[in-house]
């Protein structure tokens, strides 16, 4: 059933009801399946795309390269909690070249951004360095691009 | 001088059709909810588009030798083999054309003139009869049943056929009923064929919207290979219908006759297309099972609305249309069309436009986003309840 979290995935939206009809399945499979990859936490959540570009609300997102040094017998994972876990941090990812971890951090303002870096990532025992880099403009987030909807402006023909 | 005296004869007895108004006035319309298109809502997926793009940048902006170029003939080849296992030389068994419809005008001309019958199954496609009649020769219509799953039986196709014979269309998927035709159906068909000089023009341009089970061409029949003569593009499969681009397989003595029409009357099909095609045939798997996917889902949501709304929905396994039954609601295949335009804003083609056997249906094409489908099925819902009280 991981067509249900496809379709979860492309529009939160809809119901078990549609979901049951377009994949046809019943009702009850559905729900039944949703409710399993709650439980497995293989649906980890529900959020909506926003592009807030598009609202008065002011933020800043930044992406941090950190280079760490690894801790004897947790490797990375035990860095990466500490930093993963502040609310400020959105996503975190152990990558492979020239550094170790990518951190996504998001604030109301660059100072704010700056003062978090500052203050609580690279102060970090275990932190070697960062290099902050900050977003200009998002057009694309997990596969969504951020234009406005083209219109259906397909006109009727004999075929 | 009175120009309509100097339009032939040939010309002025192809009817108008009687639903080109229909369809004026969904474009006037610009706030209906339109299923009428017979076309993907997708658009070409990107890696195609940048290969047109990147073409253009090159400055490959000449023609292509005739037939189209060697290297998408290679591709076309290929695909074929690989999922249809039919296998055709590029050198002379394929010809690139103007989308499928060239595809089909060529293909007949090449084969038939006055005395002879092509027998064309309906409801189907709406070119084939006219393209027929333009040769000079003769459509035999055959009017397939909903209590056949508007497949072509043998039984039906056996009664059609005369010692004029000298051409069958085998329309599926079909537009636009979305009935299919398994390889037990092929079976029979085949069985009748086998003997006869009579040429199937296979038009499977939508082979690969086929949603259980797969596609299965009747070239793949040995006995038939060389009878067959298949029409395919990159309309439908990779919505590409602006970039009109078909293509036709069969054996090379047919594919030479229309190769001579062909370079005169059109002389090749478009650069741009042809190397967008070569990318779409590469690379395109994923976009077709991804859009594919997609249909599918869109298709269930359909039947599953006309069923709940009171009609008959046989249900449709290829194509991207459902033919729901309308004969309950006591109006005709126009009025029911016309009615639901003008008192719930939504479009659907009468059944008609198909063929006289299309009368009592409508054909509503699910190339649209869930939303739009699952708004208008709310709206002919409230229109259907409406005639039935």
């Amino acid at each position: 059933m991981e067509e249900i979290l496809e379709l979860l995935e492309s529009n939160g939206k809809l119901t078990e009801e549609q979901m049951a009809v377009m994949l046809g399945k019943t009702v009850d499979e559905v729900r039944e399946s949703i409710k399993k990859y709650e439980e497995d936490n293989t649906i980890a959540g529900y959020t909506a795309m926003i592009n807030w570009e598009k609202t008065g609300k002011e933020s800043v997102t930044a992406l941090i390269e950190l280079k760490v040094t690894p801790q004897r017998g947790e490797g990375f994972d035990k860095v990466a909690e500490r930093i993963y876990r502040y609310p400020q941090v959105k996503a975190c990812y152990l990558m492979s070249g020239g550094f170790d971890l990518t951190v996504i951090v998001e604030g109301k303002t660059m100072k704010e951004v700056a003062l978090f870096v500052a203050e609580k990532l690279a102060p970090l025992e275990y932190v070697l360095s960062t290099a902050t880099h900050f977003v200009l403009k998002k057009y694309k987030d997990k596969g969504t691009i951020f234009e406005e909807k083209t219109k259906d402006d397909r006109e009727a023909i004999i075929l | 001088m009175k120009m309509s005296d100097m339009i032939t004869p040939t010309i002025k007895n192809i009817p108008p059709s009687g639903i080109r108004k229909f369809f004026d006035l969904v474009n006037e319309m610009k706030d209906a909810i339109s299923l009428s298109i017979g076309e993907p809502d997708f658009v070409t997926p990107w890696s195609v588009r940048e290969a047109g793009i990147y073409s253009l940048e090159k400055g490959h902006t000449h023609y292509s030798p005739n037939s189209g170029f060697i290297e998408l003939r290679t591709e076309i080849s290929k695909y074929y083999k690989r999922k249809f296992s039919v296998e055709y030389n590029p050198k002379n068994q394929i010809i690139v054309t103007v989308g499928g419809s060239e595809g089909i005008d060529i293909a007949l001309r090449s084969l038939v003139g006055p005395g002879d019958e092509v027998i064309i199954p309906e409801p189907s496609f709406v070119a084939y009869k006219p393209c027929t009649i333009l040769t000079g020769a003769t459509p035999v219509i055959i009017n397939l049943r909903v209590e056949d799953q508007f497949r072509l039986t043998p039984e039906i196709l056996e009664k059609a056929i005369t010692p004029k014979t000298k051409v069958l269309i085998l329309p599926y998927p079909n537009n636009p009923t979305g009935a299919i035709m398994t390889r037990e159906d092929l079976d029979k068909i085949v069985e009748v064929l086998k003997d006869k000089d009579i040429v199937v023009l296979s038009d499977e341009i939508y082979s690969e919207l086929t949603y259980e089970g797969k596609h299965v061409s009747i070239a793949s029949y040995p006995e038939m290979k060389d009878k067959t003569l298949i029409i395919n593009g990159f309309s439908k499969s990779y919505a590409m219908t602006g970039w009109r681009l078909g293509y036709a397989c069969g054996h090379p003595d047919l594919i030479g006759a229309m190769y001579k029409i062909h370079q005169f009357a059109i002389m090749s099909s478009p650069t741009t297309s042809q190397y967008a095609a070569i990318e779409a045939l590469r690379n395109g798997d994923s976009d077709i099972q991804m859009m594919t996917r997609e249909y599918n889902r869109r298709r269930r949501v359909m039947v599953d609305g006309f069923r709940k709304v009171g009609l008959e929905c046989f249900e449709p396994l290829g194509a991207f249309y459902v033919f729901p039954c309308i004969k309950s609601t006591g109006l005709s295949s126009e009025e029911f069309c016309e009615r639901l335009l003008s008192e719930e804003k939504v479009a659907i083609v009468p059944g008609t436009a198909f063929g006289d056997s299309g009368n009592g249906f409508i054909r509503a094409c699910y190339a649209y986003s869930v939303d739009n489908i699952v708004e208008a099925l709310k709206r002919v819902e409230r229109f259907v309840a409406k005639i039935k009280k």
